[in-house]
């Protein structure tokens, strides 16, 4: 595998490996460091990858491992919540504080959300993956993932209830 | 969209029923900028999912790993330490053999220049057996 076969194979998800990393370890920098790390990996597997029938799923499942490990041997000692500033065009002016607000708390009720809650959202979610995709990368059942996707929306949903006294109208 | 079917969409959204098809469906209406008030709290989901969504690595990838480098560059030391050490003492056990060489020399020479002083002195009594013969001739 030459690199730049190499590289077309793997360079198009980069940005969800980056994204996957950044839920799991909050920080940009975390994540941009276990990104570049991953991809030093993927490239030193190289002769391995043309075995996988889908380079994407594996990498995910190794983003989700390296991060998990990461996150065990930090204890999360030195992690530090960064939160994303949501620029967002065309809102008006009063409602963009509020607006922003909810949109900034749902970063927060994922980041309380279970580990695998947490994946299962972004993967589904965020990244809209299929649930035989998102069994195949954590290594669990479709239906367990379904379980565990309709838990995490309905929690956030509850949440975002609870704070904004949405819906009560 | 009638708000019914957005209605039983969500609810199959939250028992994650929903097919990939339909939450483009959901994601697009709520993404309209014209959602009805009952539903408000998904539009902040939607939102903050799309937004996501758009985030990119912002920092170039390398393949070359520089931690290699790093590796290499130790070895290269401890090499050359190893060798430096190897000359070294190679130096340090010629400078010692080089002076106990000179010690021993300057022992030697002041052995033999005391030598020479016997000599001398020896010469001296064979002048003065000689002229004894001389004055005494010894008989047969």
């Amino acid at each position: 595998m030459t690199q730049s076969d190499f590289l077309k194979s793997v360079l198009p998800f980069k940005d969800k490996v980056f994204r996957l990393a950044k839920r799991l370890l909050v920080s940009t920098e975390e994540a941009e460091d276990a990104t570049q790390e991953l991809y030093f990996k993927l490239w030193r597997n190289k002769e391995k990858l043309a075995e996988y029938k889908n380079v994407e799923a594996f990498a995910m499942t190794m983003t989700k491992n390296y991060c998990f490990d990461r996150l065990k041997s930090k204890q999360a000692s030195n992690l530090t919540l960064v939160h994303s500033n949501y620029k967002e065009k065309g809102t008006a002016l009063e409602k963009k504080l509020e607006y922003r607000d909810s949109v900034s708390q749902v970063h927060r009720l994922i980041e309380n959300l279970p580990e695998q809650q947490k994946l299962v959202i972004q993967l589904r979610d965020i990244e809209d993956y299929d649930f035989e995709e998102i069994g195949k990368m954590l290594d669990l059942k479709p239906s367990t993932v379904r379980v565990s996707l309709s838990r995490a929306r309905k929690t956030i949903r509850e949440e975002l209830i609870k704070q904004h006294n949405y819906g009560v109208i | 969209m009638e708000l019914s079917k957005i209605e039983s969409l969500l609810e199959k959204y939250l028992n994650a029923e929903t097919s990939l098809q339909e939450e483009v469906t959901l994601k697009n209406y709520f993404l309209s900028g014209d959602v009805a008030p009952e539903f408000k709290e998904y539009e902040a989901m939607f939102s903050y999912f799309n937004h996501s969504k758009a985030e990119t690595l912002k920092t170039p990838l390398q393949l070359n790993s520089k931690k290699t480098n790093w590796k290499w560059l130790s070895v290269a030391a401890s090499v050359a330490l190893l060798v430096s050490v190897y000359v070294g003492n190679g130096y340090l056990a010629e400078k010692q053999a080089r002076q106990q060489y000179a010690q021993i020399t300057s022992a030697l020479q002041l052995l033999s220049s005391n030598l020479n002083k016997g000599n001398e002195a020896m010469a001296n009594l064979y002048v003065y057996e000689d002229t004894v013969n001389k004055i005494f001739k010894p008989s047969k």
